[in-house]
């Protein structure tokens, strides 16, 4: 069984905090990580390995640096790590994200496919799906459990806004991951010595085969016009007093605007 | 196109290396440099004093493109059902499709798979002008393949300039792969929907990086524009009982997939998770502590006739479960009323409940930024504070 683990390196949003004078981030010290929603991806893609033989492979499209996301993937017990890095993929939309990352799968070849459902820093959750389009084979999102998996088949509970659905698919197939899934292991003192050790294959976009139209800015359809800081209303009540007091002018005031 | 300094302009202050989103921009032998993490957000060009960094060349669009682009008119909603019944995020999308379409002179269609005809004419009611309706019992479980081909197949038909659907599990899975197949932009989770008056192209705006920044998106030289929106984000349009509108039955038999749904299965937990709908959520924290703050809203949130809601921080903990977690990975609310207890208010939660008609904070850190957005504002400790309120609240109820 071939499984290639799509990963991502991001800035951990949950440190990043807005400078209130000029109303931009504040990015200094803010660690990179690898998106927590892959990490579950990769967990789900060892455990495979485990149950049924085969080969993890952790994937990353980014610049040079991601190259350390790949190695802490492969300390937690990836087999092998490939950097997808080119200058001429910058400013890739999900489209054309989407693109390059089923070029290197295609040349890599996959049984199953597991991203996280989505990237933290983007939110967009569409960039398996679009993968999965590009590869020409069926996607199921947000996976909260694996129920079985063989040769050519897998069965799995897809998260629903009111309960699950039950779902199969042949194999090739890409899955997305949400968090109930697993829980990601730690990392080995032996990951981390191979960690060091591995070899990071590299691709560009000549080893993907790219059409240049479909790469980077010129490729994706989408552009960003231009970025601002959320406005957030400011019209607040503070209620003061002892407790008691609180309570009671809270609820007068509710009644007054008639919430009760 | 390129973002590029001027050397002999920079005088390495920095305002832009602190003003970039992506951290694209580093001092490189006394000068700012750009490098391969730029977006081209452009947001360095506004940022810089001294106006020292540009923009090189607009992309060009190509003259196939433009005379593409003119064929496509119309906005589309994709309107979910679930059960048969549609769900209510398609009325609010008609109602963001309604305005979009009145303003650019065009029609309003929906494509609505796996319900009924009278379903088909409630999306009349709020708004659309002609829906294809797509039945059949293989229509009635969601499945990506299935959904994605009808989505594709009406598309193709016919080219609609502006494409909606709900930011749902339904919706962000099989969305994508129309974009993809179409060789067009999606853009997720958007929280507003513009026409540029001068371009006449759609601006989505999302927020991004955890909420902490809001990014404007256009898809200049593709069409059709697709956007998915979250649920409760857009305001419904009128519902009128006796407006003239189209229903075509929309044949997709030749559409397969490679899965199958097996089974559907709904959880229902003690408290029902419905955010969405609820008119009073009371939501807990990293202030809850453990169990016993979380049973206190609980009580709250049942006199009340609501539903719990949680920070990320109170579903990481474990004391409440993901399916109630509020913000930007989690849902989208705008209930009557939002108590957030011991919530501090971090920008990803702001964003998911910001909207809500009142917000109640109860937080015992006055500085927390959650009174920047709370219409009321208790300063105080929410084990006494919320067992107070519902007792009070009960009074009122006569429970």
């Amino acid at each position: 069984m071939n499984i290639i683990v799509c990963i991502k390196q991001v800035p951990d949003t949950a440190e990043i905090k807005i400078n209130p004078e000029t109303n931009t981030l504040m990015r200094e010290g803010v660690p990179s990580i690898i998106n927590p929603f892959d990490l579950h991806a990769l967990e789900a893609g060892l455990q495979i390995k485990e149950t049924a033989g085969g080969k993890v492979t952790v994937l990353t499209m980014g610049p040079p640096q991601a190259e350390s996301a790949l190695r802490d993937a492969i300390s937690m017990g990836a087999d092998e790590a490939v950097l997808l890095s080119d200058r001429a993929f910058a400013g890739s939309d999900t489209w054309a994200t989407s693109y390059t990352l089923a070029g290197a799968i295609r040349e890599l070849g996959a049984d199953i496919i597991l991203c996280g459902k989505q990237a933290i820093d983007g939110d967009t959750a569409q960039v398996g799906p679009e993968t999965a389009e590009f590869l020409g084979i069926p996607h199921i999102s947000y996976i909260r459990k694996i129920e079985e998996v063989r040769d050519d088949y897998i069965k799995v509970q897809r998260l629903m806004d009111e309960g699950y659905d039950v779902v199969e698919s042949s194999l090739p197939v890409l899955l997305t991951v949400v968090k109930e899934l697993n829980r990601p292991r730690m990392p080995s003192l032996k990951g981390k010595m191979a960690a060091k050790k591995a070899g990071v294959r590299k691709m560009g976009k000549d080893d993907i085969h790219a059409d240049e139209n479909c790469i980077g800015l010129k490729g994706s359809p989408t552009q960003v016009k231009n970025i601002f800081a959320p406005q957030l209303k400011a019209e607040r009540k503070m209620i003061e007093g002892a407790p008691e007091q609180q309570v009671a002018a809270l609820i007068e005031e509710l009644r007054t605007i008639k919430c009760l | 196109m390129s973002i590029v300094v001027r050397i002999d302009k920079c005088t390495a202050c920095e305002t832009c290396l602190n003003s970039c989103p992506f951290d694209a921009i580093v001092l490189k032998d006394g000068k700012a440099a750009i490098n391969e993490y730029c977006n081209y957000c452009k947001t360095c060009i506004s940022a810089c004093p001294e106006g020292a960094i540009y923009e090189t060349e607009e992309r060009t669009q190509g003259a196939e493109h433009r005379q593409r682009i003119e064929d496509f008119k119309d906005v589309l909603v994709f309107a979910e059902q679930r059960e048969g019944k549609v769900a209510p995020v398609s009325f609010e999308l008609l109602g963001a499709g309604r305005r979009l379409a009145d303003g650019l002179g065009v029609k309003l269609l929906a494509l609505l798979p796996g319900a009924d005809e009278s379903e088909a004419r409630e999306l009349i009611r709020w708004g659309a002008d002609r829906v294809y309706l797509c039945s059949g019992p293989r229509f009635n479980n969601f499945n990506d393949d299935l959904y994605a081909g009808a989505l594709t197949k009406i598309i193709n038909e016919q080219k609609p300039s502006i494409v909606l659907a709900g930011a749902t599990p339904v919706g962000r899975s099989f969305v994508p792969r129309v974009a993809a197949r179409l060789r067009t932009g999606l853009t997720a989770d958007c929280t507003s929907l513009e026409i540029d008056k001068g371009s006449g192209n759609l601006i989505q705006i999302r927020p991004a990086f955890g909420g902490n920044i809001m990014a404007a998106i256009v898809c200049p030289d593709y069409r059709p524009q697709m956007a998915t929106v979250r649920p409760r984000v857009m305001k419904r349009g009128e519902y009128a009982e006796n407006r003239a509108g189209e229903i075509i039955d929309f044949q997709c038999d030749e559409i397969t997939s490679g899965t199958k749904v097996l089974e559907t299965v709904k959880e229902v937990s003690g408290i029902s998770v419905n955010l969405h709908e609820a008119e009073f959520i009371v939501a807990g924290g990293r202030g809850a502590g453990g169990e016993k703050g979380v049973k206190l809203i609980e009580e709250l949130a049942e006199a009340l006739g609501g539903v719990v809601g949680a920070s990320r921080a109170a579903v990481d903990e474990g004391w409440i479960s993901y399916s109630h977690q509020v913000g930007q990975t989690g849902k989208t609310v705008n209930p009557k009323i939002y108590i957030a207890c011991g919530i501090s208010g971090a920008v990803q939660h702001l964003v998911g409940m910001q909207s809500s008609d009142i917000i109640i904070a109860i937080n015992k850190n006055p500085d927390a930024p959650i009174f920047n957005v709370a219409t009321y504002g208790i300063v105080g400790d929410l084990f006494e504070i919320v067992p107070m309120l519902t007792r009070k609240i009960k009074e009122i109820k006569g429970l």
